[in-house]
């Protein structure tokens, strides 16, 4: 047992929190915003750049087994500090927009961020547990942080007490797990497995607290709301960074805890509640008036195109879930910022997309930017998000699962009408009155171009000369 | 060569870069014209030193590495037989519909052009692309700019006819990308070095032989897709609308292009990769396809206006083209492809002469004009030309595309059957009907109407910008063989290659362990009917 060692391979998240302890105390003794914000942002790009040289690095396990690195792990660590960065440095000008730029806002992003760097690699019931209970208490704070806002209320209200009831499952199951096998470490878990009505009944409760976290029909509730409360910039902080998290904890539970044996065969129920999620959430988000609303239920849907590459339950499909993870994070930030920004404009009602007629053409960069996302969520090459599709519904097929496939292309069809509704809105109708509009600061504007950027990128990535993300990716599930 | 290729398909996009350093619009206009106008005649080589005789192997070939191991999806274009004519097609029309823009378009220029010139990547890369992954991304590519040209620059109804355009075309390609995917793993099994091939060159060849269940199901499933995109009757519907409602250099560039990506695929992909299933549903394509025919030329008889006349000329016009593509004969095949190419002229050429004279009326309706042809005698003639090539008079070029379609069909064994060329040819005479009758009540007669008077024909730029469609009207309808011979090569190759993969998949079935609907699809398992018949002789 090394400690340096293990201590080296978390090395991300030990930044995090430090940084996190930092921003708290500098905010006490009132330094001035902008030396707070500069350690938050620099502790997440440190942390980043850490991260990604982890990403080509060794794998294996530390602390006893209760955490994994490199893989999968560091995947998912890059994933959740990519977001939670770009997050960040968007929030700035939002936030002092709205009245919300304190160090504590920053703090408890850095917080939640811990608890997310400790789901990605948690190889242990336990760590799993603790560190999503740190991600989402800070969530349920960052939730209301607009507390004098009837919606801010609510959703910190509905996300909490949801939350609450998700997590009694959840700790049901790891119990009923425990009293099965007499484990909590995953491999340890999977060798003792038998398929025993009180293990089936424990990883069955485990899953439903994780489809909560992940919004997942029918645990999804309690998303559209929550995220129309929360301020837009933390609304895509939780979207991204917090699911990103989360479906990596999953595939580390469903790869390492339930490997296809007999008492650990969930495909079937992944497979419905993936079929579940892709219709009702892009069937609701069709009749949604509120941007950020539909942006919810468009989020509720993307989890279930996810779940399509972990029913197919290869390696294919894993490495596909990470590569959408990452293409999601990219395009949705970018979604979310570009709504931001008009807000900002406007004041905080200003998401119902009929004010949006005609914004498209007052501030050029936004409107292309948010277009290009928009294009990208919907699945249009050549942009990231058709690549990451093409990777999970690729692996769905090749494992057999065809209908499913053709029910997340059709799903993901009707889809691009809520998308592209946006851009009707933001193009194609006259606005009823002037607005005037505020210039977008530097590093906001140049941080949506270089998200769009990215997501052209990588649209057209993989027939470039260069060795493509997804080799990297499904490298790491190589027997 | 190989580079040269490349260049053409991307500078148009080298042009939308240029715009973030262009502020005034009239170096945005100029700039888009030099670009295309550069495209155009950079392509002109490629033509030049095409190879003809071995118009069945691509040329100009650009071979990337494949995406990572085990996965045969890579950067691949180049030109045949096929393409060419069609790539060369779509480098005419980019100076042109920028021309055609010139005066009529005064909203956000530097989007508009943008969009132009990205929809000309688009096509370009359709045309060129041989990898089946590539071709789809262009495919859809293609989609987002003319979104925006119909919703942003459209007439008053734009947003309906755009979302329709849109989201009726991305239902088809959606499907064909899960079938897509499917033909990508089967190919890969086959080549025993991949595990997923998109290559073309390997999916149509010899060596990969698709069992008649898969085919039956991925024909299916791409048909879909380009016949929607082309559109084949009952599938049609959302042209009249797009093309209606779209600026004038839209619906040129719909008309002239985008629905020749739908027959360009059916021959590219249906035809050589799923041989049996191509043969077997053929006559119910042409059944549909002369529906196609004769619907849409009586709807475009009764049209008040005439944009949405020369839309319903379309389904009528490539309801011919289907017609040729699965009558599947050298001579029918060969008609399809140079009728594409007229098409693409003629209906082309339709579309911008409406659109000159919408500029200056800010109508379309025939009842409102009448007796033009005094006031615009160099109009009148441009459109007449036009009008004729339309409804393929001898000596222009739809003429030719028509007569070969015809007579392959007559001759057609697979469809077996007379009839299909008969009820074809009732459609040269209604677009005779059709199109004469518009034609004299806008341009002749006296002219009723006070607007009308002040007419003024056609400037230099209006000019200019039909004359090169003329000319090869003109040329085509003359001597055709110096277009069709592109193709012949190709067209021979690939019918046999095709006849001979349908008997090898037809050897390589064990027909007892097929289900019983294809059995009766392919009228396999032939022996039990005759058994049953000796029985009922006893």
């Amino acid at each position: 047992m090394d400690y340096l060692h293990d201590l080296q391979v978390f090395l991300p998240g030990i930044i995090v929190a430090a940084a996190g302890l930092l921003v708290l105390l500098l905010d006490a003794f009132k330094k001035g915003m902008h030396v707070t914000y500069g350690f938050a942002v620099g502790g997440l790009a440190i942390a980043l750049l850490i991260s990604i040289q982890a990403m080509f690095g060794e794998s294996g396990t530390a602390f006893y087994g209760m955490i994994v690195y490199g893989g999968t792990g560091a995947f998912g660590t890059f994933i959740v500090l990519l977001g939670a960065l770009f997050c960040v440095i968007i929030s700035r000008d939002y936030l002092r927009d709205v009245d919300l730029h304190n160090g504590e806002v920053y703090a408890m992003i850095l917080f939640a961020t811990t608890g997310m760097l400790g789901l990605a690699v948690s190889n242990d019931l336990i760590s799993f547990f603790v560190s999503l209970e740190t991600m989402s208490i800070c969530l349920y704070v960052l939730a209301g942080l607009m507390k004098t806002e009837k919606t801010g209320a609510e959703a910190a209200l509905k996300y909490f007490l949801l939350g609450a009831f998700s997590t009694g499952f959840l700790l049901y199951g790891i119990t009923l797990i425990y009293g099965a096998t007499g484990h909590t470490n995953l491999n340890e878990v999977a060798a003792a497995a038998e398929p025993t009505l009180l293990f089936l009944a424990g990883s069955g409760l485990l899953l439903v607290g994780i489809f909560f976290k992940i919004a997942a029909v029918p645990f999804h509730m309690w998303t559209p709301d929550v995220y129309q409360g929360t301020p837009t910039t933390l609304t895509a902080f939780m979207a991204t960074a917090a699911k990103s998290a989360t479906f990596v904890a999953f595939i580390l539970i469903l790869t390492r805890m339930l490997p296809g044996t007999e008492a650990g065969d969930w495909t079937n129920v992944i497979q419905v509640v993936a079929i579940l999620t892709m219709i009702v959430g892009n069937l609701i988000a069709l009749a949604q008036d509120n941007v950020k609303r539909m942006l919810a239920y468009s989020s509720i849907a993307h989890a279930g195109y996810l779940m399509v590459g972990l029913a197919a339950g290869t390696a294919a499909g894993y490495s596909g879930v990470l590569y959408y993870l990452f293409a999601y994070t990219l395009m949705n930030i970018g979604a979310f910022g570009v709504i931001a920004y008009y807000e900002r404009n406007h004041g905080l009602d200003f998401t119902e997309i009929d004010s949006y007629a005609g914004l498209g053409f007052k501030v050029p960069v936004m409107g292309v930017t948010l277009s290009i996302f928009l294009f990208s969520l919907a699945g249009i090459p050549p942009l990231v998000g058709f690549v990451g599709k093409y990777y999970v519904f690729a692996a769905a097929v090749q494992a057999g699962l065809i209908p499913l496939a053709i029910i997340g292309v059709l799903a993901s069809a009707a889809s691009v009408y809520y998308y592209l509704r946006v851009m009707v809105y933001l193009y194609f109708k006259e606005s009823h009155k002037e607005y005037s509009m505020r210039r977008p600061g530097f590093v906001f504007k140049s941080t949506l171009v270089i998200l769009a950027v990215l997501t052209v990128y990588y649209g057209i990535e993989p027939v470039l000369p260069t060795t493509g993300l997804i080799e990297l990716i499904t490298s790491y599930y190589a027997v | 060569m190989e580079l040269l290729l490349n260049i053409t398909i991307y500078l148009p996009l080298l042009g939308v870069a240029a715009f973030l350093f262009i502020k005034t619009d009239e170096a945005v206009k100029w700039t888009s014209l030099i670009i295309t106008t550069a495209t155009f005649f950079l392509s002109l080589p490629l033509l030049f030193n095409f190879d003809v005789v071995n118009s069945a192997v691509p040329q100009y070939l650009t071979e990337g590495s494949p995406i990572f191991s085990g996965m045969d999806i890579k950067y691949l274009v180049g030109l045949d037989g096929l393409s060419l004519l069609l790539f060369m097609l779509t480098t005419l029309f980019g100076p042109i519909v920028i021309l055609a823009s010139w005066s009529s378009v005064k909203k956000s220029l530097i989007g508009y052009y943008s969009m132009l010139l990205i929809l000309q990547t688009a096509s370009l890369g359709v045309f060129a692309s041989l990898d089946l992954v590539v071709f789809y991304v262009f495919f859809e590519l293609s989609l987002i700019p003319m979104y925006f040209l119909i919703g942003i620059w459209g007439g008053s109804d734009k947003i309906r006819a755009t979302i329709k355009f849109f989201i009726y075309t991305l239902v088809g390609s959606l499907i064909m990308l899960v079938a897509l995917i499917y033909l990508g793993y089967n190919a890969g099994a086959a080549t025993g070095i991949y595990e997923f091939s998109a290559d073309w060159r390997f999916i149509s060849g010899p060596e990969y032989t698709p069992g008649l269940v898969e085919q039956t199901w991925l024909f299916l499933a791409f048909a879909l897709a380009f016949c929607i995109k082309v559109p084949l009757f009952p599938f049609h519907t959302w042209l009249p609308y797009a093309h209606t409602e779209a600026p004038t250099a839209g619906s040129v560039v719909l008309a002239a292009i985008m629905l020749k990506l739908g027959t360009y695929g059916l021959v590219r992909v249906c035809m050589p990769v799923f041989p049996n299933a191509f043969m077997e549903f053929a006559p119910w394509m042409a059944v549909l396809a002369v529906i196609g025919i004769i619907y849409g030329a009586l709807v475009a008889m009764v049209q008040k206006d005439v944009k949405k006349l020369v839309a319903y000329s379309s389904v009528s016009h490539l309801g011919f083209v289907v017609l040729g593509i699965f009558a599947f004969n050298t001579i029918a095949v060969q008609g399809a492809i140079i009728q594409m190419i007229n098409h693409g002229l003629s209906t082309g050429a339709l579309f911008l002469v409406v659109g000159m004279i919408y500029d200056r009326r800010h109508t379309r309706m025939i009842s409102d004009f009448g007796g033009i042809a005094k006031k615009m005698p160099v109009y009148a003639t441009l459109f007449m030309i036009a009008t004729l090539a339309s409804i393929g008079l001898p000596g222009l070029n739809g003429f030719v595309g028509e007569f070969l379609i015809l007579n392959g069909t007559f001759m057609s064994v697979l469809y077996d059957h007379k009839v299909y060329a008969i009820l074809g040819a009732t459609g040269v005479i209604l677009a005779a009907v059709y199109m004469l009758w518009m034609y004299q009540r806008v341009m002749f007669g006296p002219i009723t109407i006070k607007e009308n008077e002040k007419l003024v024909d056609l400037n230099a730029r209006e000019i200019g910008l039909l004359i090169p469609l003329v000319i090869f009207m003109v040329w085509i309808g003359i001597r055709p063989v110096d277009f069709t011979q592109y193709s012949e090569e190709w067209v021979d190759t690939f019918i046999t290659q095709t006849e001979e993969k349908s008997i090898a998949v037809l050897q390589n079935t064990n027909t007892d362990e097929l289900p019983e609907w294809t059995a009766k699809i392919y009228d396999l398992k032939e022996h039990q009917t005759e058994q049953k018949l000796v029985v009922t002789k006893d």
